[in-house]
């Protein structure tokens, strides 16, 4: 190889995948929604760095053998509950060839064996037998130096905060408490104060990167404009009483609170002249948004991001872990975990079953979000470089009692940056 | 009544609602239900599990109402058009002026850029009852084999 192109090369691998602008996370380049390359990244410094991704709920996997198949980044992992009540996850990936073991959704199995020459496991991944390893009438079977314990599955380290089940690839990250921090987990301990019951998932496919949904749940600017359901209705108001709070270490995971005010402010809306409001609209039906009290403070919304795979929700008596799994750069998938308490009254049960009509793929107040990511995905696919503006509210970044600000989604382009290098 | 007229009129009623959904005239959805009702759109997955949620959750024809409203007026999705395939209607007379029935559907998808797609397939769970007004659904219970939803369902099925 001569010397120019020598030269040539080095340049092309000094370049960065993207270029930030600016380092306060108010500019952030397209390329970052639909480059391969960033993904790949992404899958081994976020997935397989030093965060804990989100599985499921412990209620999902209650008895002994219960399984769960899903996914870390785009890596298919199985979390189950093993004899011992203990949890385990592993890598869905035969340690013999490289099958997959697990190949149904959910179920309960003593132990897992893969389809292709049935070398089994048990739930926490151990190699429990090897078809003809001793051969057999003569024929010679695997080395004697073959030692099952070291051809286990890959095992990953788990934890579970009240009920949410983590696993991580990284042997160095923090605990899971220190992980999700002193800003986030008591907003976690009040939705999780007592045993739940699981109530059943929906599923809603976006062609769109997963990052801009994470953008959109760190955005309460967006939710009385793109969301006209509130408006329309006269439920939601600008007067409400509001959170826009980041975790401090590292500005990945968020929360955005609304509540109830007593006071009703509809006039706020007509000042401004936003097209939204209409006085004319009534539902014939409004028990949908009927809101019993269970919490002290009377929040109708809690959107908490835990970076990178959970957003937990409580929309009026709607609660829901919401699992974001990427699946390649232009397409996201979100898993909505419902459930209640076991201790709900019938009537409480019957008000989460029917306000599931707010939240998930047909929701009333969140239908559009996949809507809005998709449009960016399309409008943004040719200009890598060019850069959104993400201003709102940056002359004031400690305000945390407004939801008309962009400062939670800025935290989070600076945590991303830092975590992917760029 | 004869079976088979029996079964032509449930036919016409499910053709009816087809047609409707299929060529834009919401409004008239909530008309083919009796004003006590229970429409329901519910992924296999939960319903095969015995568990209770689904996507849309109407007991009263004053919330299928709503829908309409809130679709007409509120919710943001690209314009997007229906076409409703159904097969295999069975129906079981449970008395004079009620039957059920379970048939299947696929619903294929057109938007703005031109592609048809399927975008969903499942299966109807119908009490029906025969008013003063001919056939309404009592209940009608969507349940869908495709449990990923692709973007948003705001039309309904």
């Amino acid at each position: 190889m001569n010397m120019i192109a020598e030269t040539q090369q080095s340049e092309i691998k000094a370049k960065p995948i993207v270029m930030f602008p600016r380092t306060d996370g108010s500019r952030v380049p397209y390329g970052v929604f639909s480059s391969d390359e960033v993904y790949e990244l992404e899958q081994e410094r976020i997935f397989r760095g030093p965060t804990w991704s989100f599985l499921g709920l412990e209620a999902e996997i209650l008895k002994p053998g219960d399984y769960k198949s899903t996914f870390i980044g785009d890596t298919p992992v199985v979390m189950t509950r093993a004899e011992d009540g203990s949890l385990a996850a592993w890598v869905n990936r035969c340690a013999h060839r490289g099958a997959q073991v697990c190949r149904t959704a959910r179920g309960n199995a003593s132990s897992h064996t893969c389809v292709y020459h049935q070398w089994s496991f048990d739930s926490c991944g151990n190699l429990q037998g090897v078809p003809f390893r001793r051969g057999q009438k003569g024929m010679s079977g695997m080395p004697k130096d073959f030692d099952p314990k070291s051809h286990s599955l890959r095992q990953l380290r788990i934890d579970s905060y009240r009920g949410l089940v983590f696993a991580t690839f990284s042997d160095s990250v923090v605990s899971l408490h220190d992980y999700i921090g002193a800003e986030m987990r008591p907003w976690l301990d009040r939705i999780f104060h007592k045993p739940i019951v699981y109530l059943g998932c929906t599923r809603q496919y976006s062609k769109s990167n997963w990052k801009l949904y994470l953008e959109n749940v760190k955005d309460p600017y967006h939710a009385s404009l793109l969301h006209l359901f509130h408006t329309t209705f006269n439920i939601f108001r600008v007067g409400m009483k509001a959170r826009s709070i980041p975790d401090a270490t590292h500005g990945l995971h968020s929360i955005i609170t609304a509540t109830k005010n007593q006071v009703e402010t509809s006039a706020a809306y007509k000042d401004q002249g936003i097209t939204s409001f209409d006085e004319g609209f009534k539902l014939k039906d409004p028990s949908i948004l009927g809101q019993i009290q269970e919490f002290e403070e009377m929040t109708t919304n809690h959107i908490q991001p835990i970076f990178p795979q959970l957003v937990v929700q409580q929309i009026h008596n709607t609660l829901v872990a919401r699992q974001l799994l990427a699946i390649g750069p232009s397409n996201f998938e979100l898993i909505f975990h419902f459930f209640g308490y076991e201790d709900d009254t019938p009537e409480l049960r019957a008000m989460r079953i029917k306000q599931a009509n707010l939240v998930g793929p047909a929701g009333y107040i969140s239908m559009e979000d996949t809507e809005a990511t998709e449009l960016v995905q399309r409008g943004t696919i040719r200009d890598a470089t060019t850069s959104s503006v993400i201003e709102m509210s940056k002359d004031n970044p400690d305000q945390q009692d407004t939801l008309i600000t962009e400062n939670l989604i800025r935290k989070f382009w600076v945590g991303y940056q830092k975590l992917m290098g760029f | 009544m004869d079976t088979l007229r029996l079964w032509f009129e449930i036919h016409q009623l499910h053709e009816r609602y087809v047609a409707a959904l299929d060529n834009d005239q919401l409004e008239a959805w909530p008309q083919f239900f009796t004003e006590d009702c229970l429409y329901e759109i519910i992924p296999r997955e939960n319903e095969d599990a015995g568990l209770p949620i689904g996507i849309i959750y109407c007991d009263s024809r004053n919330m299928l109402e709503d829908r309409v409203t809130s679709l007409r007026n509120a919710n943001i999705f690209e314009e997007h058009s229906y076409r409703h395939m159904t097969s295999g209607l069975v129906i079981t007379p449970l008395d004079e002026n009620s039957v059920e029935a379970q048939s299947s559907y696929v619903v294929v998808q057109t938007k703005q850029d031109g592609e048809s797609s399927v975008y969903q397939t499942g299966r109807y769970f119908d009490l029906m009852v025969n008013t003063d007004d001919g056939w309404h659904f009592r209940q009608r219970r969507v349940v869908y084999d495709t449990s990923r939803v692709q973007t948003l369902l705001a039309t309904p099925i």
